[in-house]
């Protein structure tokens, strides 16, 4: 259990974190959202007591993170940058870690082994992979078998098996009753991961609810019907007492029917469809509307030279990454 | 939406392995891995010995072959422990510094968050190895010269020239490595804690070179009184001026010097954010 009461920093003019309070509970995925610069790194470095808060306190286990005795056995963290020396080996810098915290030496061999990493462990790290050096992160995260783990964008650099394996592991690890807080831009991937749910922007704290709750609150769900007829499925919806919205682009989203129902509706009326499509709003696009006011680093776009038509969900700021559109909409289907 | 919602009831995970506390044992075991396992120690340990042994040894040849007037017979491992001393140099100050430049520091003092306690234990291990090895070096260079510079009217060194050419140049090789681990610290730049360390080195020496002038004498004698050159000259009985600090006199002042350079290391470590 983490927990930040009113905790603020400073750094000169910039207030990089602005009294957040919250709570992360054991036995969950805790994510932690917000645009770049929002200051999660920052809180995180606050929570291993690396940098010192203006004001305010963090508390692990009742504790403040230097009166713990044998830190590596209460948090394991990934830090963002690659904190390690390149000039030594894998094994060597996990066994100077586990020297420090009475760590029996066998355990060094079980976490190298445990990320895939025993075929290098004797290379100086200079040459590993950015792959490679997250795995290596997460083996010293892991080495004292701590109850809390932090993770601060731990998917970066890795491959899609990769992620596919650290979303399990971080499951897993919260499934045993650990802890679990872990940093990230993108919605889409805490959808797959998180039980819970902290977004902050500029500092500030702005949702601390759980992933459910964020998502029953922020997606929405309808179908996208599309017809040369638009007049006579009006006529026909309204009959059934259904509502449309028409879209920028002509189609009518409907919400709170079934696809298959609409789709009856029309052959009853042998009305023809173009286009009937169960679509789901994207919770990229919700935190997106949430982090709105609080993003620092806006990409500047240049316009695309003619209008495209609509996509089924409004296309995000290309900085907020492309790909997530496919995955988000392919969610349901993806389950876990 | 499927399973990955579902909060798992909580039910706090307990690690097999028993949680005791740690002392400064531990971490410095650690720092005794850390400092094993990287190159430079290697090279800079190496490069020491190299100096230290072969141009003790090669100048005490050359002189061995034509007779030696009234210098003491241990002194001529002075030049070889002058230059031995600039690796030890780099090597204390990359042994704080390389941390901070590769961010190792942040890894480190997640794992040992008293920072006192790392700063102490780094300064530990890595004066005793400095104090040993060039402590080795220069009985090795003092055993050479003492046997191979003899000869009717030459004084065999007395005990205290032994210990100060030994003992003594091997502490004040190990001092002024600590005092560069302090600046290292407080300056968290490898390059430019290695540049402020020779500045404190060569510097006054160098500065009184160019001192001609009268009026400029007595800051010009201070210099070069307690330059480190001088220092170790003293150490081997062979002081460049009859006035400053003789006999161990140097190496309590470098002590002095380094206890306080490490007390503001230990006050800025721990102010400061990693
Ligand atoms: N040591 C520092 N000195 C000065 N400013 C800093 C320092 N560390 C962070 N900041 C500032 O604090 C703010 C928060 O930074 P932080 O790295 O915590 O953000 P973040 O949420 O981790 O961003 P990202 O998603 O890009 O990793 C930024 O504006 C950054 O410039
Ligand atoms: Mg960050």
């Amino acid at each position: 259990m983490i927990e930040l009461h009113g905790l603020t920093k400073r750094f000169g003019e910039k207030l990089a974190v602005d009294s957040l309070t919250f709570s992360v509970r054991p036995g969950m995925v805790t994510g932690f959202l917000g645009p770049n610069g929002a200051g999660k790194s920052t809180t995180m470095r606050l929570m291993l007591g690396l940098d010192r808060p203006t004001a305010g306190d963090v508390r692990i286990d009742g504790k403040h993170y230097q009166d713990l005795d044998e830190p590596l056995r209460y948090i394991g963290a990934l830090l963002e940058a690659q904190a390690r020396h390149p000039g030594r080996s894998a094994y060597n810098h996990l066994l100077c870690l586990a020297q420090s915290n009475r760590i029996p030496r066998a355990r060094v061999a079980e976490v190298l082994d445990l990320v895939g990493l025993q075929a290098v462990a004797k290379k100086r790290t200079k040459g590993f992979s950015l792959g490679m050096g997250q795995r290596l992160g997460i083996a010293a995260a892991l080495l004292g078998d701590p109850t809390i783990l932090m993770f601060d964008e731990p998917v970066n650099g890795l491959d899609p098996e990769g992620i596919h394996w650290i979303r399990n592991l971080m499951k897993r690890l919260a499934a045993e009753g650990r802890t679990v807080f872990v940093s990230s831009h993108l919605m889409s991937e805490m959808a797959l991961t998180a039980d819970h749910l902290v977004v902050i922007g500029k500092g500030k704290l702005l949702a601390d609810t759980t992933m459910a709750e964020f998502i029953r609150q922020n997606s929405r769900s309808f179908v996208r019907v599309r017809t040369p007829q638009p007049e006579q499925l009006r006529d026909a919806l309204h009959g059934a007492g259904i509502t449309a919205v028409t879209a920028a682009d002509g189609s009518y989203e409907i919400s709170g029917v079934t696809a298959a129902r609409l789709g009856d509706l029309a052959a009853q009326h042998r009305i023809v469809l173009h286009e009937l499509s169960p679509q789901q709003a994207s919770l990229e696009e919700a935190f997106m509307q949430l982090t709105a006011e609080t993003v620092e680093y806006h990409a500047h776009e240049t316009p695309p030279p003619e209008p495209v038509a609509a996509e089924p969900v409004a296309e995000p700021a290309g900085a907020w990454g492309e790909n997530w559109q496919q995955r988000g909409r392919g969610r349901s289907g993806e389950g876990g | 939406m499927t399973t990955p919602y579902q909060a798992t009831p909580y039910q706090a995970y307990a690690s097999p392995i028993p949680v005791q506390s740690t002392g400064l044992g531990h971490a410095l075991r650690s720092e005794w891995t850390k400092i094993r396992t990287v190159r430079s120690t290697m090279w800079t340990l190496g490069v020491m010995l190299v100096l230290v042994i072969g141009i003790g040894l090669l100048v005490a040849s050359l002189v061995s072959s034509h007779t030696p007037t009234g210098t003491p017979v241990l002194a001529f491992g002075f030049f070889g422990v002058l230059l031995g001393s600039l690796p030890v140099i780099t090597l204390g100050v990359l042994v704080i510094s390389s941390e901070y430049s590769t961010g190792m520091i942040r890894t480190t003092l997640t794992a040992c968050p008293s920072r006192s306690r790392v700063l102490a234990a780094k300064a530990i291990v890595f004066a005793l190895i400095a104090f040993v090895l060039s402590t080795l070096a220069c009985l090795i260079v003092a055993g050479a010269d003492a046997g191979m510079i003899t000869g009717s009217g030459i004084p065999s060194p007395s005990g205290s020239q032994w210990l100060r050419a030994t003992v003594g140049a091997g502490l004040y090789v190990a001092l002024l490595g600590l005092l560069a681990l302090a600046v290292g610290a407080m300056l968290r730049h490898s390059a430019g804690a290695i540049t402020a360390m020779l500045g404190v080195v060569l510097l006054p020496l160098l500065l009184a070179l160019f001192m001609a002038t009268q009026s400029l004498a007595t800051v010009r004698t201070k210099l070069i009184e307690y330059s480190v050159p001088n220092a170790i000259a003293t150490l081997y009985g062979i002081p460049m001026l009859s006035t400053g600090p003789q006999g161990w006199t140097p190496l309590w002042i470098l002590a002095g010097v380094t206890a306080v350079a490490l007390a503001g290391a230990l006050f800025v470590i721990n102010k400061r954010d990693v």
